[in-house]
């Protein structure tokens, strides 16, 4: 028997998936988009008033998303994390495994590193499996995407699903394409406008 | 009772606990959304909470995950409260700088205070001395409560001050309110 799973995922791309997902967002559905490179390619890949981008507090997408998520139960809500953020905050999974928020999708761009600080290793990077840590919080809807077609086809499936999922892709080692403008009161307001919780003045 | 009297004594001047009073505050201020992490003294109010329909109570594995589920909750439209102790208040510099205070999100936490007035355990009582340094440096808006009759007061007061500044809060629950932890207990 293996001590480890075969990893018969492609390595894809941040910008590239980030864009792929933004591209089918058809009914104003919400993203949050974690610190550093995941919401660059977030903020890169074209801005939407249904955007959120974190600027701080390493690990808190999911957490964030799942508030969201809580907020508005009839809107789909994505959430975009890395490997590294998630790794700080993984007791969220069970969190979120034990809420069932119907309208929430989880996508972990692994790459194994802390791109941003250096490209350094995650504790993680050889030895965890994320999509098996997810199953094991009870995220049972929880998957690697094998390529760019599978990512496409998990993200649409997740939004007829009867409860929240979890993809996990494997993604180069790029930085991100942009770079968010840090305004975080704008930021704010504008994800209120953009969620219709409030009116511009 | 007069249409005056009713204004100036709500129903939640019947409940005389702490916890009736933290309880009623939230629901009159339409704050469902209460995630915690847990405190032997916060017992009662989490059970009444769960038993309470009004709100969606749960606990989370650490503090700042709290923080950042009612964070989303407020940007989606829905108001939210965390419970915890000091030492898990202790956890939280990082997010309170990086995203309540810099996105002016009105965090509201209820912080049951351990470290001092009876404290048994050295390391709680190193922990309390940060909590207040802490609030201070960001400059938040904190209270310690510790009279019933003035506790109702602030509960109310501090929520809407918060909603309405867009600004967070931290009401810490002082043994002189709660009764504390005692090492005999």
């Amino acid at each position: 028997m293996n001590s480890t799973p075969a990893r018969n995922t492609k390595v894809m791309n941040r910008f590239d998936l980030t864009s792929r997902l933004v591209a089918r967002l058809k009914n104003e559905e919400a993203v949050v988009g974690g610190i550093g490179n995941t919401n660059f390619d977030l903020w890169a890949a074209g801005h939407r008033p249904q955007n959120f981008y974190m600027l701080g507090s390493m690990g808190l997408a999911f957490p964030i998303a799942l508030g969201v998520a809580l907020a508005q139960p009839e809107r789909r809500i994505f959430a975009l994390e890395g490997d590294g953020s998630l790794l700080m905050q993984l007791g969220a999974l069970s969190t979120i495994a034990t809420l069932a928020p119907k309208n929430l999708t989880m996508v972990v761009m692994d790459n194994g590193v802390y791109q941003i600080t250096g490209a350094q290793p995650t504790p993680g990077a050889v030895v965890a499996d994320i999509v098996a840590i997810a199953i094991a919080s009870g995220l049972g809807n929880s998957a690697w995407a094998a390529d760019e077609d599978d990512f496409e086809r998990l993200i649409d499936q997740s939004m007829s699903t009867a409860g929240p999922t979890l993809i996990g892709v494997r993604i180069d080692d790029k930085p991100g394409v942009g770079t968010t403008r840090r305004d975080p009161v704008q930021i704010r307001e504008r994800f209120m406008h953009g969620l219709g919780v409030r009116e511009p003045l | 009772m007069t249409v005056a009297e009713e204004k100036t004594s709500p129903e939640i001047s019947q409940e005389k606990s702490w916890h009736g009073i933290v309880l009623q505050s939230l629901k009159r201020n339409d704050i469902s959304l209460v995630p915690y992490v847990p405190d032997r003294i916060l017992t009662t109010l989490i059970k009444n909470l769960h038993a309470d329909p009004f709100f969606t109570t749960f606990p989370t594995a650490r503090e700042e995950e709290a923080v950042g589920i009612v964070s989303g909750a407020w940007m989606g439209g829905r108001r939210g409260a965390v419970l915890m102790q000091t030492s898990g208040f202790a956890t939280l510099a990082n997010v309170l700088a990086s995203l309540a205070m810099p996105y002016q999100i009105p965090l509201i936490m209820f912080v049951t205070e351990r470290g001092t007035l009876g404290e048994f355990n050295y390391g709680q009582s190193l922990v309390c001395r940060t909590m207040r340094p802490v609030l201070d440096s960001l400059a938040m808006e904190h209270h310690t409560c510790t009279r019933l009759d003035e506790f109702e007061f602030i509960c109310d007061r501090s929520i809407k001050q918060a909603i309405t500044t867009q600004a967070p809060v931290a009401l810490i629950l002082s043994p002189l309110l709660t009764g504390g932890k005692t090492f005999d207990k």
